[in-house]
């Protein structure tokens, strides 16, 4: 099947298989963390929390330069956000990808940019733009969730199976 | 205050994907997956996130400004153009084969693994690329959330 041909990376124990649990508790808590840190940036700045425009704003070639420090200080914020998590928790997040480093490179690329080409990604759109009852944005989730079906579904049971 | 705020936000926003799973890519993938292990947790997350999103920002668009800004950048477009179809569809494809999206690959970068290193920096020259490309068609590349 899928995992002959790829093999897999697991972090941390108990993550060897590709299933995961069904967890709609802790799902609506971390959804409900992020859907606050959207209030809190558009409450205090008056910015969208949507990560591939934010991550956009500090790569060349600059258009919003007044934008690029706190997109900075967001991006610092996130990625301080694993070792935060991981210390207070005791423990590191289970997380299993493929190893093959091809997929991984076409899947970036895809999402860097899709993301900046359709104008925005799973927080912008997805969160941010759903929330706003943009037409815009709830036509690109139903998008993207539908390809990335599609690609699953390629890659695990056509390609792997 | 400003470099303040964006820095708890992305704090909590880290927070939030990882207590939701989302820096799984296993995860994301079956949540796609739907015809084989599927997993409705991501789903959970948008829909929490949604519900204190959406009352707050219709909160929010009532008022005058932000808290430590002039005013608030509220995205403006309307329009459905290829552009958003075909961008979106594109990244469907890219987070269905990678299982992460912008938000969870950064995120889940400091656990070292080689995979998630390639992928961001994969991901950072897809957006390089596509804001040449959209630069080059507009003046203003506004509404990119």
């Amino acid at each position: 099947m899928f995992k002959g041909k790829i093999s897999f990376t697991a972090i941390m124990t108990g993550a060897s298989e590709l299933e995961t649990e069904f967890t709609p508790f802790s799902a609506l808590i971390g959804g409900g963390l992020i859907g606050l840190a959207a209030v809190l940036l558009m409450a205090g700045i008056g910015r969208i929390a949507g990560i591939s425009g934010i991550i956009a704003k500090v790569l060349p070639p600059y258009s919003d330069r007044f934008a690029v420090p706190q997109s900075l200080m967001f991006i610092v914020g996130l990625l301080l956000s694993y070792p935060a998590y991981t210390w207070v928790a005791g423990g590191r997040p289970v997380q299993v990808m493929t190893d093959n480093l091809v997929i991984l490179t076409v899947a970036g690329v895809l999402v860097g940019f899709g993301a900046v080409w359709g104008g925005g990604c799973t927080s912008g759109h997805g969160i941010c733009g759903i929330s706003r009852l943009s037409a815009r944005s709830i036509v690109a989730t139903a998008t993207f969730i539908t390809t990335g079906v599609i690609a699953v579904f390629v890659l695990r049971h056509l390609a792997g199976g | 205050m400003r470099a303040f705020t964006s820095l708890l936000a992305g704090l909590v926003f880290g927070f939030g994907l990882i207590i939701g799973g989302m820096t799984n890519p296993a995860k994301v993938q079956n949540f796609l997956d739907v015809t084989g292990s599927w997993d409705p947790s991501l789903i959970f997350v948008m829909g929490g996130g949604i519900a204190v999103t959406m009352p707050a920002f219709a909160y929010l668009k009532r008022q005058r400004r932000p808290l430590f800004a002039e005013a608030f950048s509220w995205p403006v477009r309307t329009d459905l153009d290829p552009r958003l179809l075909t961008g979106s569809a594109l990244f469907g494809l890219g987070w269905g084969l990678g299982g992460f999206c912008p938000g969870p690959a950064l995120t889940a970068l400091p656990s070292g693994a080689f995979g998630g290193v390639v992928f961001v920096l994969a991901m950072l020259a897809g957006i390089c690329f596509a804001k040449v490309l959209v630069l080059q068609r507009l003046p203003k590349p506004e509404n990119i959330q």
